[in-house]
């Protein structure tokens, strides 16, 4: 058993749900007991579908339990079939069917139906959420394509004539991040570069386009978490190449662009005409975001602690733009996601940081606490931990919230996406003009430590404590939570004189949880059992070596 | 529109029939009655709640909650994994483990809930002896209980009527008369009550469950129910096993409800018509008061109740009787009928009432019917909107004060705002 208080992905027959509702012509069968359809909420209300996902449940009870919970099967593919008229069949099952082995796949096929039936096995005791969605998505593939496997070692067809390349994008569902606006901004990218989308797949294709698979040149393996399966499968069975680079950011904008020219067969040079690395201006690129963070406005983004921690696609591809086109420093990179934990590690060596690799939720916010970070970006979990913890955060993937799907057009990939990703990241913090004014008036009453930034809700974010307190609070305690787990100050930990605890008051808000956290691990280091005016300094000059 | 001038005015419509029931079998969209926790570890604030299932369970728990409401929750699942089901690990000593780790991590909790699911149910772990074995370690520190809430046998709110009825063997004895109302109401809501109940001279007056868990209030012959809400129908079977009473009364929604179930006590207490007028006066009329808006908005319209927290038949009569709307189907996961004995003679005759579900089927006379007000759960509501439908979710009914009078105009709100959004927003 596994104690769970909140959990990053569902079950695996809910990534089944994101393939089936991605889709046109899809039905989903479901073998499950009362209570599993709370999940046609995630897609109708964090979504805002407008239409219900296409999964029938059988909705068996006790009673039936020992009579014939099959026959319910038999009877809900029917009147799925009936009602809906798709054009395939997938049948699944939820945790509690599984344990009563009616085999629904099994019983579906035996149906004889006019439709194609992808039995899935979702085996829900050992397996989530995107596994449930990439194995889906695989199977539905596989089945729909099993008739036209070329045999081993056919070569493949060139380019027939003036053709432009063609590529589907993979990987795109419902309840993912922004991949509504990110298909259209890489769309838009190809597009520039000559090549043609073939198929979008999941999301809004049919069977019949998944039948059109290979009729690409090439994969671009969008989201792997979902895509990476069926893409290394026909890279494997169809000798379809696929791309590696996750196009967010700048950076990773043009090496997307560099990669996809090269599978392609055009010349990167005429596809990256206009994107001028490493210089500074307005023009230097097809995103503002390069020269926004090289604008004096952003010096004060400099060396900002920013915690990472999403799926694994997006938490690597944020870490670089991070480090890379912000002048972060990131102090904290992980996923919940294990089948990709190799990759993030990896990425985290880079940065001289240890990857969390872990689906416990209140494991994260412990190193949360511990890296005190200034920005964490992170998923809907991460945005309650940075809340609570008082500290800016923005989110970068799924699992998100109804406000995750903004209304405006608001991808992350491609150039667009790193204009949106710049604001997105830097509205959390203070405007580098506002923190310079702050520093410099700091004894004004108007910018006492309640003062927020300017474009910011009225809640502090660090709540606002007389700069003489008797006693000093816990670091990290800044929104007060009723049912916190802060860990608290051991007996044994330095005290704060009353000198000491008044100087730390003068130094800016935003930056004085950090002074007090480093001014106590160097006293707790040195055995200094009072913090004086000297140590805060001593403390200071020892840490800006 | 009935009179309300008299509290009495509730008596049925001379020799009307019973509404035929509809009874559908199929796909049912509904929650499960892990849902409860929710709200239940909000109410009783010493206890917390441990449900051994799978994934799915924790999923859906946070999905109901609107997912992260708050940083640590008193609930939490205890995930069973193929080691479990293999038969690897023994679910007792893991069960033990994870409960000693969650005490430790919590020692403000007075009551732990062991609460079944859908998969522990099918593998037959006995959650009753491992709450006899963990009392035997644990208590007094700890008093554990364990219930069902698992979507093969219980739906939405039958959930906190298993979780009552677990409390029931363990309340103290009592001859005493006092008055016990059953059912989680809102905090707000329980001192108005304590209140009124204090102004016509009824008590003691206790609740269960109170806002500690631990503080289990007595249960005997001289004990009165008064049900606060229509789905605890074992409790209360449980409670009248142990003695006590049930004051057969409509729930307390809307200025009707509200006066006709204090009346059932008042009665039993012998208070006389004067004070007790005198007493809900004043409520009364700034009930009515506050339901006039949504009355004008309301009357007149017609209105399908789809089943989810069984409060559909209480409302379907609020909104019939006290806002005018006229009832095209009320929908109720089960029907319960001692529950909803003094309810049923209230809706009007016109409405189909329908037990479980094949939603379908259901959703074909919902677009047949057209109604101005469709009340549905929230995997509903957008589907049903975009086909020009209006609608109510329904989960906002139980997690929003909405019994007696100070909470009947918020109620009349509830279902008023969509309509006036609709007809706000121009074409």
């Amino acid at each position: 058993m596994q104690l769970t208080l909140w959990t990053y992905e569902g079950p695996p027959h809910v990534g089944a749900m994101r393939i089936a509702d991605s889709m046109r012509g899809v039905h989903l069968v479901l073998h499950a007991p009362q209570g599993d359809t709370y999940a046609d909420l995630l897609f109708t209300m964090i979504d805002r579908q407008d239409r219900r996902p296409p999964v029938s449940y059988t909705t068996f009870q006790a009673r039936d339990l020992g009579g014939d919970t099959a026959n319910l099967v038999t009877r809900a593919v029917t009147d799925a079939l009936e009602r809906f008229q798709p054009q395939v069949i997938l049948v699944g099952e939820s945790c509690t069917a599984e344990l009563i082995q009616d085999q629904p796949g099994s019983l579906a096929q035996g149906m004889r139906l006019p439709v194609p039936v992808v039995p899935l096995e979702l085996p829900a005791y050992s397996k989530k959420e995107n596994w449930g969605a990439s194995e889906t998505f695989y199977q539905l593939a596989r089945t729909l394509l099993a008739d036209r496997i070329p045999p081993p070692g056919t070569p493949r067809p060139g380019r027939e004539g003036a053709r432009r390349p063609r590529a589907n994008l993979l990987g795109p569902t419902a309840l993912a991040f922004r991949c509504r606006d990110d298909v259209t901004e890489i769309g838009i990218l190809l597009e520039k570069m000559g090549v043609d989308v073939n198929v979008v797949a999941p999301l809004g294709a049919s069977p019949d386009d998944i039948r059109r698979l290979p009729e690409a040149d090439f994969n671009i393996d969008l989201y792997p978490e979902v895509s990476r399966t069926l893409a290394t499968w026909l890279e494997r069975q169809f000798g379809m190449p696929r791309t590696k680079v996750i196009p967010m950011g700048v950076g990773a904008t043009r090496d997307f662009i560099a990669e996809v020219a090269g599978l392609a067969g055009l010349d990167p040079a005429v596809a990256l005409a206009g994107e001028l690395p490493g210089q500074a201006s307005r023009s230097s690129s097809a995103s503002r975001a390069p020269w926004y963070s090289r604008s004096v406005d952003s010096t004060y983004l400099t060396g900002k602690r920013v915690f990472i921690f999403a799926d694994a696609a997006h938490a690597i591809a944020a870490a670089r733009i991070a480090a890379e086109e912000m002048g972060f420093t990131v102090v904290g990179l992980g996923t919940f996601d294990r089948a990709f934990a190799r990759d993030v590690r990896e990425a985290a060596a880079k940065y001289g940081v240890e990857a969390l690799i872990s689906d416990d939720y209140l494991e994260v916010e412990k190193a949360i606490a511990a890296a005190s970070p200034e920005l964490v970006l992170g998923t809907q979990m991460e945005r309650h931990i940075a809340k609570r913890l008082g500290i800016a955060c923005a989110v970068i993937s799924s699992p998100i919230h109804v406000q995750d799907v903004p209304a405006r057009y608001s991808p992350v990939f491609g150039f667009e996406g790193a204009n949106v990703l710049f604001d997105a990241w830097v509205h959390p913090l203070m405007m580098g003009l506002e923190e310079h004014l702050l520093q410099m008036f700091r004894e004004d009453f108007e910018f006492h430590d309640g003062a927020a930034a300017s474009h910011l809700p009225a809640a502090s974010p660090a709540a606002p404590r007389p700069a003489a307190a008797v006693a000093p609070a816990p670091p990290a305690q800044a929104a007060p939570a009723p049912e916190a787990a802060v860990p608290a100050n051991e007996p044994g930990d330095p005290q704060w004189t009353p000198d000491g605890e008044k100087e730390l008051g003068k130094i800016p808000f935003f930056v004085r949880g950090k002074a007090r956290r480093n001014t106590e691990r160097f006293a707790l280091e040195r055995g200094i059992r009072r913090i004086t005016v000297e140590t805060l300094y001593d403390a200071k000059a020892h840490f800006s070596r | 529109m009935n009179d309300l001038s008299t509290p009495r005015a509730v008596e049925p419509a001379a020799g009307r029939i019973e509404p035929i029931v509809l009874r559908e079998r199929g796909q049912r969209e509904v929650f499960c009655g892990l849902t409860g926790i929710v709200w239940l570890h909000r109410k009783m604030q010493d206890a917390f709640f441990l449900v051994v299932g799978s994934r799915t369970c924790a999923h859906l728990i946070q999905s109901a909650a609107g997912v992260m409401i708050f940083a640590e929750p008193r609930f939490a699942t205890a995930i069973l994994t193929d080691r479990d089901l293999a038969g690897l690990a023994d679910a007792g000593d893991e069960l033990d483990r994870i409960c000693v780790t969650l005490l430790e991590r919590r020692p403000d909790i007075a009551t732990l809930f062991l609460v079944g699911s859908c998969p522990s149910e099918v593998i037959k772990l006995d959650l009753a002896k491992a709450a006899e074995r963990l009392n035997a370690r644990l208590f007094p520190r700890v008093r554990v209980h364990n219930y069902s809430g698992s979507g093969i046998e219980t739906t939405f709110t039958q959930g906190e009527d298993n979780a009552l009825r677990a409390l029931v063997p363990t309340m103290p004895a009592t001859d005493e008369r006092q008055l016990l109302v059953v059912g989680c109401v809102a905090d707000v809501v329980e001192d108005q009550l304590v209140r009124i109940f204090a102004d016509l001279g009824i008590g003691p007056v206790r609740f269960l469950p109170a806002r500690r868990a631990r503080d289990l209030p007595p249960v005997g012959p001289g004990t009165l129910l008064l049900l606060a809400q229509p789905f605890n129908g074992e409790t209360a079977r449980a409670l009248v096993a142990r003695g006590a009473r049930i004051l057969q009364a409509p729930y307390p929604f809307g200025a009707e409800g509200t006066t006709a179930w204090l009346r059932a006590a008042a009665d039993a207490w012998g208070v006389d018509t004067e004070r007790f007028d005198a007493v809900t006066a004043p409520g009364i009329a700034r009930a009515r008061a506050s339901l006039e808006r949504a009355r004008e908005r309301l009357s007149g319209k017609r209105v399908f109740l789809m089943p989810d927290s069984q409060l559909e038949i209480p409302l379907a009569r609020f909104l019939h009787r006290e806002l005018g709307m006229s009832v095209i189907e009320v929908g109720t996961p089960y029907l319960d009928r001692q529950m909803v004995a003094a309810e049923l003679p209230l809706l009007p005759p016109e409405a189909t009432l329908s037990e479980g579900q094949h939603l379908e089927r259901q959703l074909d006379r919902v677009r047949a019917a057209k109604p101005d007000l469709t009340v549905c759960g929230l995997g509903l509501a957008n589907p049903l909107e975009a086909e020009g439908l209006t609608t109510k979710w329904s989960i906002e009914l139980v997690f929003t004060p909405i019994h007696g009078y100070e909470q009947a105009g918020d109620l009349g709100g509830i279902f008023a705002r969509p309509v006036e959004r609709r007809e706000r927003l121009k074409p």
